[in-house]
């Protein structure tokens, strides 16, 4: 059976990284499941932890009265779910369910904050595959506020 | 230059705006379409416009076309019905080369309408399955009412034959695909770059980002061939009007390597 640090290793999100710090990031991590329909997060809730995809698809979404959850976004194998872990004050912005049946690693966040604090080279590191989440993340939303479906088809 | 006669045998509703029609010739017939030309239609008393082939049925002389309304052409073509006639110049432009692809992995983006013109790409892999190795296809839509081919979608999906994800901007309670642009797919993907043809197809914008998450992942953009839609008049390289710098989108293209048309998508002034 592969140790945790090896399961992240295989991902994209820590690809680069050495492995001290994958050690180091894998002590905070575990394995976890999630069948299909299951609360991954729930929106308001202390953001205690992320979590790193391995396979399945989770969708992130709001309650929005009188529409039910609106799906923001889907995140499948390979992705990371959840970045309030990272900012005061630590809760869930979105909930999210799985979509099928998941399998991933959930990090505790008061463990790998610690880890960040003592360890500045980590915390920058970690900061920075967040950032790149994020700016995927933004870029995918800037794309849709182009409405990139509905231009450029003629107009004859 | 003179268009042929056609008689609709079919018309299908694909979306609020957008109807394939299946056309026959009434008498004489114009050279069977590869898969990624497209056809000069011609809409009495109306006027013309290119629309790429979206199926060439067994007998080669059915051909299909998805049109979506967006102009009085447009919106005459989808307004025929079954036994109107319409008149057919063509095929036109480069196709795919579906045939280069063989011995590899396909993938196959679109966005859009612009699964019409890689439908018949996805049948004639259909067809030879066993030539390809892995074949996906991605597909964007705004919503999933918007989304073409959706029964044909869930058919291909169904079979597993190859791999379909289907993505939209906004989602339904109903729908269970994906959520988000269809290029945050293809960083979803394992993609073995050496041996990977990707084939591109939507509106400009989606297909330049599309194009980059593709070479991203390694993909050399000669490997990268994307559809081009411009204005096209003539349809033969005579009038200009599709003009892409030196490129005549209607003969040079609309299928064209994506390192030919990069530095000219990135000049605002063309």
């Amino acid at each position: 059976m592969k140790t945790i640090a090896e399961l992240i290793a295989e991902q994209r999100f820590f690809r680069g990284l050495d492995r001290d710090s994958l050690d180091l990031i894998a002590g905070c991590g575990r394995n976890v499941h999630f069948a299909v329909g299951q609360r991954i997060l729930t929106a308001g809730e202390p953001a205690d932890a992320f979590y790193l995809l391995r396979s399945g698809r989770a969708a992130l979404g709001f309650y929005v009265p009188e529409r039910g959850t609106v799906v923001v976004d889907t995140l499948g194998g390979g992705d990371v779910l959840g970045w309030s872990w990272l900012f005061e004050p630590y809760r869930w912005q979105f909930d999210a369910d799985a979509l099928e049946p998941v399998s991933g690693v959930a990090f505790d966040a008061r463990c790998l904050r610690d880890k960040c604090e003592a360890d500045p080279r980590l915390g920058y590191l970690l900061t920075q595959g967040f950032a790149r989440v994020m700016l995927g993340r933004l870029q995918s939303v800037r794309l849709r506020l182009l409405d990139v479906y509905g231009t450029g088809s003629g107009t004859r | 230059m003179a268009p042929v006669a056609y008689r609709v045998t079919s018309r299908t509703r694909e979306t609020e705006d957008t109807v394939t029609i299946g056309i026959v010739p009434v008498t004489e017939s114009i050279p069977t379409p590869a898969a990624g030309q497209f056809c000069m239609l011609y809409a009495p008393r109306v006027g013309e416009v290119p629309i790429s082939v979206s199926g060439v049925e067994a007998s080669q002389s059915r051909l299909l076309h998805t049109i979506r309304a967006v102009g009085a052409v447009t919106k005459a073509l989808c307004a025929l019905d079954v036994g109107d006639v319409v008149g057919v110049r063509g095929p036109y432009g480069t196709a795919w080369g579906v045939e280069a692809a063989a011995g590899g992995d396909l993938l196959l983006v679109a966005g859009g309408i612009g699964l019409a013109p890689l439908r018949p790409v996805v049948h004639e892999v259909l067809r030879r399955r066993r030539r390809f190795r892995r074949v996906t296809l991605l597909v964007g839509a705004r919503s999933p009412d918007e989304m073409v081919f959706r029964g044909e979608i869930a058919s291909w999906q169904a079979s597993a034959r190859m791999e379909v994800r289907t993505t939209v901007d906004y989602a339904t309670a109903a729908w269970k695909g994906d959520v988000g642009v269809v290029t945050t797919l293809i960083e979803r993907l394992t993609i073995d770059p050496e041996v990977t043809v990707a084939m591109v197809c939507g509106p400009e914008v989606m297909m330049r980002f599309a194009a980059a998450g593709v070479m991203a992942q390694g993909v050399a953009p000669q490997r990268v061939l994307a559809s081009l839609e411009r204005t096209m008049q003539c349809g033969i390289r005579r009038c200009g009007h599709c003009q892409l710098g030196g490129l005549f989108i209607c003969s040079e293209g609309p299928v064209l390597p994506w390192s030919r048309v990069a530095p000219l998508l990135a000049r605002r002034e063309l």
